[in-house]
């Protein structure tokens, strides 16, 4: 008989060797899946390396995508911590690209140094509201967030649509639906030849872990996704914990929006996002909602999609294969996580 | 009068049609809950068996061998979930959105080569609308049910057959069992995990028919991201229904109705004072998925009573793993 024990003392080293495992295998499944599909899995390995690292152009896009997936994992990661399942990061960032957009249309004639900060706080605030609205609805109706925060996406989405389509189209688009460019001043600057968001990715990377793991609202936070009864019992005041928690990782999810939609498309659309909300989740849960980590799986993951972008160009590899590659990785990640904590046994037969 | 008989008998035959892949979906995810197994991954699994089942459309030409494989590429999608959620006891809800995402790019990539293609006319005619006689003409509801799709009518006969699955059968109360608590079915004698995996591998099936009823029937051509986030309205359904298949048709008709109502008013003119109002159709595509979150809100505290706290009437041990040896 094949029993299933648990381990009994998982050591970090054994631990870490067996997620690396997973990788290592997840890479060659997947590329028994390129075989069967007519690639050569070393030529497709090689040619994402290079359309990623190869050039400084190549590098530069990789960080311009670590960028974003870097800011919302800590947001997510925030909410995560506390055991609410935000799933929603894609929606805060449209709604923190909205304010951003929204700053900058109000107050065109802003200098940059004014003008840049309102787009951030406005961003941080609409992102960080969109993400209240499910908060409430959980702590008044014990509706899932799961759920709201991903209904809440779509609306979203819906709503910058509307606004291209309709009230902010651009008359000089001759009828294409787009929303006019921003101004010089609410440009982003670049910084070392990239836009300057990676200096606040940074910034916001340190203050998060300090305040995650060293302040005193990162340790309130813990507690109440322990449990909430020891959160009240030891007389937290578990509302304005949530609502700080909740406000922190949606207006973090807003500042990805502003910074995307200000240094890389210099406008606001429904495209803007492209997925990065949902990719969040996964670099998240992977980083264990550490913000040290969260930096490097989201350029692992930056990586596999400017990788996967080159492919598209250069050997005409649909995009969606970024997707299903990353769909596998995390498939043998997630189901490496039981060899971590169990492993089988074998019983010799006749034994009592 | 029968002006407005026939404008109702037409909205619901409209809200019939935009809702069976929702039911599909819905009811895709009733089995799978109810063996105690929270797969958010329906998104995925119906775009597999969109993209699927529309390619084998494509290929052979028969409509049965499509149907086929779509549900075969939603159980597909299912088996990797089940294996890491059954057998691996990975995180449920974190492999569902994982399988959401995959399923995406599955059918993306296999759609590369579908878009702008139409389906062979044998397909198209097998489910073209079959209008009964006699039956049709029944005022409101001849239309609803009696001018539709036989892909409609399986729909409801797989609502109604999981209905009598679960109330009336054996089996279907050890799958109830399963889902509330594992470790008393597994004392009792019921193979739990093989129940598990049976359960998912079948949602995942209706899932994909689901996806399939939009490429085939409803559009029927492939486009990208076909669903619409239909999987994930699905997964609200289910909470609202209650888990239980014949509510769930009435949900997803209703869900339907609402997509129909959003389609019919951008083609409304309002004229109010003498100023025209048009209806924005980016604001109407808002409306299912604002009134899930209604429906969430109404269903999860307001309408249970307050001697069962849990979310609705889900099963008990729904989206934990189920370990013999930690029970």
């Amino acid at each position: 008989m094949i029993r299933i024990v648990s381990r009994t003392e998982p050591t970090r080293f054994g631990e870490n060797l067996l997620r690396g495992g997973a990788v290592f295998a997840a890479l060659a499944a997947s590329s028994l899946v390129m075989l069967f599909l007519g690639y050569n899995p070393l030529e497709v390995y090689g040619r994402m390396i290079s359309g990623s690292l190869g050039t400084a152009y190549r590098f530069r896009e990789t960080i311009n995508k670590t960028i974003p997936l870097v800011v919302l994992s800590l947001g997510i990661a925030v909410a995560f911590r506390m055991k609410f399942w935000n799933i929603g990061a894609e929606g805060q960032f449209y709604l923190g690209a909205f304010g951003a957009t929204l700053a900058a249309v109000s107050f065109p004639s802003l200098p940059a140094v004014i003008l840049l900060p309102l787009m951030f706080i406005f961003a941080f605030f609409f992102g960080g509201m969109w993400a209240l609205l499910p908060a409430v609805l959980r702590a008044r109706f014990a509706a899932s967030e799961t759920l709201t925060t991903l209904m809440l996406n779509y609306v979203a989405v819906k709503w910058i649509s509307y606004l291209q389509y309709g009230p902010w189209k651009d008359p000089s688009a001759q009828g294409f639906p787009k929303i006019a460019n921003f101004p010089q001043n609410a440009i982003l600057p670049k910084v070392l030849g990239i836009h300057a968001g990676w200096i606040i990715a940074l910034v916001l990377v340190v203050l998060l872990y300090i305040l995650l793991s060293k302040s005193t609202l990162g340790y309130e936070i813990d507690v109440l996704g322990e449990s909430e009864a020891t959160a009240r019992y030891a007389g937290m005041n578990v509302f304005r914990i949530t609502i700080a928690a909740v406000m922190l990782s949606g207006g973090l999810a807003g500042v990805a929006g502003m910074m995307q939609a200000s240094a890389i498309e210099h406008t606001l659309s429904d495209q803007l996002s492209g997925g990065l909300g949902f990719t969040a989740v996964i670099t998240t849960w992977l980083a264990r909602l550490s913000p040290p980590l969260i930096v490097a799986v989201s350029f692992l993951f930056a990586l596999l999609l400017q990788g996967a972008s080159f492919l598209q160009s250069s050997m005409k590899i649909p995009a969606s294969v970024a997707d299903i590659l990353q769909g596998i990785i995390i498939f043998f990640v997630l189901g490496s996580e039981f060899s971590v904590r169990y492993r089988f046994a074998f019983d010799r037969e006749g034994k009592k | 009068m029968n002006l407005f008989i026939e404008a109702l008998s037409l909205f619901l035959q409209t809200s019939v049609q935009m809702g069976t892949h929702i039911l599909f979906a819905t009811l895709g995810g009733i089995l799978c809950e109810k063996a105690g197994n929270m797969n958010l991954g329906i998104e995925g699994m119906m775009l597999m068996g969109a993209s699927v089942g529309f390619a084998a459309a494509l290929s052979t030409g028969d409509p049965f061998l499509a149907v086929l494989a779509a549900g075969t590429a939603g159980a597909a999608g299912a088996l990797i979930y089940a294996i890491i959620t059954v057998t691996l006891r990975g995180n449920q809800v974190v492999t569902g959105l994982v399988l959401a995402i995959f399923g995406a790019g599955v059918s993306g990539f296999l759609g590369k080569n579908l878009s702008g293609k139409s389906l062979p006319s044998r397909v198209t005619d097998a489910f073209a609308p079959v209008s009964i006689p006699v039956l049709r003409d029944i005022p409101v509801l001849g239309k609803m049910f009696f001018e539709q799709s036989i892909y409609v009518h399986l729909a409801i006969a797989a609502a109604v057959v999981l209905s009598v699955y679960f109330n009336r059968t054996r089996i279907g109360l050890n799958v109830r069992a399963v889902g509330e608590n594992p470790a008393a079915a597994d004392a009792s004698g019921i193979a739990v995990s093989r129940y598990k995996y049976i359960h998912v591998l079948a949602g995942g099936f209706l899932c994909g028919l689901g996806g399939a009823y939009l490429s085939l029937v409803f559009v029927p051509r492939w486009q990208e991201n076909i669903t619409a986030g239909a999987g994930w309205i699905a997964v609200a359904l289910i909470i609202f229904s209650r888990w239980d298949p014949l509510k769930a048709i009435a949900a997803a008709y209703a869900f339907g109705a609402l997509k129909g109502i959003g389609f019919k008013f951008q083609n409304i003119d309002l004229v109010v004072f003498g100023n025209r109002i048009v209806f924005s159709p980016q604001l109407l595509d808002m409306i299912p998925y604002v009134a899930t979150i209604a429906v969430l809100v109404l269903t999860s505290r307001g309408l249970v009573s307050k001697t069962r706290h849990r979310r609705g009437f889900g099963p008990a041990a729904l989206g934990s793993a189920y370990f013999r040896e930690e029970r």
